[in-house]
């Protein structure tokens, strides 16, 4: 069953290429997919029992692909593939050559038959859930095929949203159930149903509720008609076999088991027996004829969800004889009224007429299907409705219902009534005369677009001859229930009895109900007119439109805008409540004052910076300030043990400076002024609040450690696995190297942001291709910069130290494996030589310095490392694990070479690649910006001159 | 284990300049309030993982070590700052660039869903019924 399932999905895949090439001809192609499923399953043959097959899949949560074929899922299958592959056929003829959504539409089409035949083979519930959830999704598709007026894209949504609000709920209601009975097998829920009780009642209950509403009862029955908005072919699939059918099946699957659930049979019969009246009723004001038939499907799936939710020996039967009944003249009837809307142009029967002339043949395929649904021998339509009748007449027998017996035999009788009556309104409003209108003009319709309804024509009317084999066929799935006052057979003739009786009444008082239908039609009228109803469909609307209301108001008072407020809302949250949990953890702890006099002086200084930078209103100056709590900052790494920080912060501290200068030369002096009034006080009390709450953590998390440090067993792996002395380093480069490759990622990232926000385009600054002649390579020969910006000192000191400096900072980058250093921080010296370079000369200066794109540099650095992650897998090690190797050389003696070192070539690339874009962007980008307002403004001087 | 007093109070009120500077309107105050918040975290994480040692160097010397995971942890995170300093200074340029100034203004599309909020309307993308709209698989809107 699974390879017969994955040819589906295959077949969806190659669709949109095989339509390139074949265009319409890939129909017939695709429909060979579900037509050798069809075949497959009748070669199968009819099992007896439950066939069932299992793969695993996510074992942990109970999903696994097992698929079951039991008498139930073989007849559903058979319909599924069957009506399936015939659709297929029909729509080579129905789509018109050309038609530019063929691509999307085929692949859709049989994904979504693939989809309903997994649904119905799926002997997992979870599995069943997915492929539930799947045919929603690609009916949303397929009915907003055609998205360009809104009424398609607000039925596409309700379909969507009211299946998936049923399948949710089902869901729930199969995790209840499978977690209490501790399988999610339906076969073995069935078969050993865990004992009744509340929490059954509640997860059946929700179950049914996904079946009401996928199978379009009352109150969710009006998405179908909407769901019309999918082409025709889709409505008869739709309506016959598939998506509809799917809550009829989940009800008859757990029937045998669960049909004395309290609520059970209340539910589905009542809300049966009314679905049958309202879509019956509305369906005989329909003047769209695809729109008639969709309320009849409505009228129809209410029979059918009545009969398969009794849960009787008989019912069960007559459910599944209706169930296939129905699928062969729905979509028969679907697709006549495909083939009359090609042919004519209209679907309106005030606007169709005289076409039993000029369609004859179409017109006995369209009486054989319509004739099936209003019952009439000897078709397959009225061996099930006898049977139902025969089943309604057996429920005081049964079940005991002696007074709700009698009234569901009068529903399902009355139903009937109008089941023939808008049977006959669709025969003779669609092929009969239409009075004051002339005989439509047609365009002849190709033999196979009539060829697949009437092979289904065909069906109806030999299935309905054999009755006797048909009842063989199907009676395994009824044999399940306990029998009941008689056994069930379909048959044309069971004598004179009340089941026949009752179908003579229903079609003659049918029948006389459509000749009274100009009457009848004006009472209706005026009862919808001056009775108010209450309308499923208006109260989704409301609803849909409360949830929005809803969501415009929570987020108009929640979402202000305002970055301040956010931060601060966020802040107090944090201090309420995990400053709670601080307090209730609290303990007191030893303190020592500090662990040197340095520290105090240093924390100082650092503390009175810090409130300085607070109260500075000039932007300089605050960043000066903020330097100065940077550079106390490495000072206490020093202080503590931690060289490598120290010279990083150093480091990053010095460049994050310049930085600043750079961009705040083009900013204002001062901060903008602002009032001094009770949001800065705010402000101020949130920064106190923080402050004691952190202070509070770093006193109550240190008194708290009581596990020994993880890293007190690094020392000997960083030596020995690692090949190198320095334990920071070794953590960065090949313990917690993982972490590492995250970092430079973000500083590509970062890199490219700040060049992309300065230069506003993808590609870097743009660099001079060409030199200039008699422009060498002598530094600081023609710089920039305007003469009373450059400095002599500066420049002679730039040309002593550069080369100096760049030669350090690979040094650094190589011996941080054993000393302090390492590609972090000899990237950082090497990105200060290059702004010692631009600081000199100016930008141009820098492209001579640099002459390569910022991207290249962090590229390569960002794939060295990633490549000396990936290498040792190739070798057969670990990704990101080292190797260490001894090189003897002559005269040098020997290099202790460990491979990580490439790793930490490549950070110190990715952050010489960062600071050269910041230097591009901020300093040269910048300067460009300058330049240009300069001109400019010279420009306008000149212009106020001239006149 | 006992923490240094002197570095607990230094993070407090690092944090607390760090919050108050952040929660202004004008980016160039905010990144100053990201680089002294930076600062505290890498103190804080060197505080909170022990006490001052020697330098984690295998065979430098014979007294007990300062432990070496915060100090790589902090590492990483001085160069994730620097990365996020220089960013935001482009976007404070930027903004400057477009507007003349570079405070952080309100959001304008949160200000519509406000004035929605007012006028008791429906979002924009909310699609009533509209009147004679009638599904059918080919055709458009009028």
């Amino acid at each position: 069953m699974l390879p017969l399932l994955t040819l589906h999905f295959l077949a969806a895949a190659v669709a949109p290429v095989l339509v390139r090439y074949l265009h319409r001809g890939t129909f017939p192609v695709l429909a060979l997919v579900p037509a050798g499923g069809f075949v497959w399953l009748l070669v199968h043959g009819r099992p007896d029992g439950t066939d069932l097959e299992h793969h695993s899949w996510i074992g942990t949560l109970g999903l696994d692909v097992s698929l079951a074929l039991d008498p139930l899922r073989w007849t559903l299958s058979l319909l599924v593939t069957g009506i399936g592959a015939l659709v297929l056929v029909y729509c080579t003829s129905y789509f018109r050559a050309g038609d530019p959504g063929l691509w999307r539409f085929s692949a859709v089409f049989v994904a979504f038959a693939g989809a309903m035949l997994g649904l119905v083979l799926s002997d997992n519930l979870l599995l069943l859930y997915v492929f539930w959830e799947l045919t929603t999704v690609l009916s949303y598709l397929l009915v907003g095929h055609n998205p360009e007026r809104s009424a398609n894209r607000r039925a596409a949504m309700t379909a969507l949203l009211v299946t998936t609000f049923g399948g949710l709920a089902m869901l729930v209601g199969f995790i209840l159930l499978g977690e209490h009975a501790g399988t999610y097998s339906a076969a073995a829920l069935v078969a050993d149903p865990p004992a009744s009780g509340p929490l059954v009642t509640v997860a059946i209950m929700l179950v049914l509720v996904g079946a009401v509403s996928k199978s379009a009862l009352v109150p969710f029955h009006f998405w179908l008609p909407g769901a019309m908005a999918a082409p025709t072919p889709v409505s008869a699939y739709l309506h016959a076999a598939a998506m509809v059918k799917a809550g009829i099946f989940l009800v008859a699957l757990l029937a045998p088991a669960y049909a004395d659930t309290p609520g059970w049979r209340a539910v589905l019969v009542s809300l049966g027996l009314l679905t049958m009246m309202v879509g019956g009723l509305r369906a005989l004001r329909q003047y769209d004829a695809k729109l008639l038939l969709a309320y009849g499907t409505v009228s129809q799936l209410g029979f059918l969800m009545t009969l398969v939710g009794l849960g009787t020996r008989s019912a069960a039967l007559a459910g599944l004889a209706l169930v296939l009944g129905h699928a062969l003249f729905k979509a028969t009837l679907f697709m006549v009224v495909g083939v009359v809307d090609r042919s004519t142009g209209t679907r309106d029967i005030r606007q169709l007429s005289g076409l039993h002339r000029r369609m004859p043949v179409l017109m006995v395929v369209a009486v054989i299907g319509a004739a099936s649904m209003a019952g009439v021998p000897p078709l397959l339509g009225f061996l099930s409705k006898e049977a139902a009748f025969a089943a309604a007449e057996d429920l005081g027998h049964d079940l005991g219902w002696t007074v709700a017996g009698p009234l569901t035999l009068a529903g399902l009788t009355l139903g009937s009534i109008l089941t023939v009556a808008y049977a006959a309104r669709f025969v003779w409003g669609v092929f009969g005369p239409a009075p004051g209108v002339d005989p439509c003009s047609i365009k002849r319709p190709s033999y196979w677009l009539v060829a697949a309804p009437a092979v289904l024509a065909v069906a109806s009317v030999v299935l309905g001859l054999l009755g006797g084999p048909l009842t063989e066929l199907l009676a395994p799935h009824a044999d399940v229930f306990p029998a009941g006052a008689h056994e069930p057979e379909l048959t044309l003739w069971h004598g004179v009895t009340v089941p026949l009786m009752l179908s003579v009444l229903v079609l003659v008082l049918g029948v006389a109900l459509f000749v009274a239908r100009h009457p009848v039609a004006a009472v209706q009228h005026a009862v919808v007119d001056r009775v108010p109803m209450p309308d499923a469909e208006r109260g989704y609307q409301l609803v849909l439109r409360g949830v929005d209301r809803l969501a415009i108001e929570l987020t108009g008072r929640t979402q202000r805008g305002s970055l301040p407020f956010y931060l601060g809302s966020i802040l107090v949250v944090v201090a309420a409540v995990p400053g709670t949990a601080l307090l209730l953890a609290w303990e007191p702890t030893d303190v020592r004052v500090a662990d040197s006099p340095a520290q105090v002086v240093v924390a100082v200084v650092m503390a009175i910076a810090a409130v300085m930078t607070v109260r500075s209103r000039r932007r300089l100056r605050a960043v000066l300030l903020a330097g100065i709590t940077g550079y106390g900052t490495a000072l206490l790494f020093d202080l503590h043990g931690a060289p490598d920080l120290a010279l990083t912060q150093v480091l990053v501290e010095t460049f994050v400076l310049v930085t600043f200068v750079l961009v705040l030369r083009r900013l204002p002096q001062h901060f903008s002024t602002r009032p001094f009034t009770l949001s800065r006080w705010v402000r101020v009390a949130i920064g106190v609040m923080s402050g004691v709450l952190v202070a509070g953590l770093a006193y109550v998390a240190s008194g708290a450690r009581v596990a020994d440090p993880i890293s007190d067993g690094f020392a000997k792996p960083a030596k020995e696995y690692g090949g190198g002395s320095n334990i920071v380093n070794v953590t960065l480069v090949d313990i917690r190297a993982w972490d590492t490759l995250g970092e430079l990622s973000v500083l590509v990232v970062a890199a490219t942001g700040i060049a992309s926000l300065i230069f506003l385009i993808t590609d870097r600054a743009t660099l001079p291709t060409t030199r200039k002649p008699g422009h060498d390579s002598a530094w600081l020969r023609n710089p920039s910069l305007p003469p009373e910006r450059r400095s002599i000192v500066f420049e002679v000191v730039t040309r002593l130290i550069f080369h100096a400096v760049i030669v350090f900072s690979v040094y650094l980058a190589l011996v941080g494996h054993e000393l302090p250093g390492g590609g972090f921080a000899g990237g950082l010296v090497a990105g200060l030589a290059l702004m010692l370079r631009y600081l000199a000369g100016g930008r141009r200066e820098l492209d001579a310095a640099a002459p390569i794109d910022a991207g290249v540099v962090l590229g390569v650095g960002l794939a060295l490392a990633a490549a000396s992650g990936l290498l040792p897998t190739l070798l057969g090690g670990g990704v990101l694990q080292s190797a260490i190797v001894d090189v003897h050389i002559p005269v040098l003696g020997t290099l202790h070479l460990v491979t990580s070192v490439f790793f930490d070539l490549g950070v110190y690339l990715v952050v010489v690649g960062l600071a050269l874009d910041v230097l591009r962007s901020l300093g040269g980008g910048i300067d460009k910006d300058i330049e240009t307002d300069h001109d400019d403004a010279q420009d306008d001087e000149r212009e106020e001159v001239r006149p | 284990m006992s923490p240094s007093l002197t570095l607990v109070l230094l993070v407090g009120v690092l944090v607390a300049c760090g919050v108050t500077l952040i929660l202004e309107r004008s980016l160039s105050r905010i990144l100053v309030g990201f680089v002294l918040l930076g600062n505290a975290v890498n103190i804080l994480l060197l505080l909170v993982s022990g006490p001052a040692g020697a330098p984690p160097i295998v065979g430098l010397s014979d007294d007990e070590m300062a432990d070496p995971l915060p100090q790589a942890m902090a590492l990483t995170a001085i160069v994730i700052t620097l990365g996020t300093t220089a960013f935001g200074l482009a976007l404070a340029y930027r903004a400057w660039q477009l507007r003349g100034t570079d405070d952080v203004q309100d959001d304008v599309e949160d200000d519509l869903i406000r004035r929605r909020a007012e006028r008791d309307e429906v979002s924009s993308t909310f699609e009533e019924a509209a009147p004679g709209a009638v599904p059918d698989e080919e055709g458009a809107d009028q």
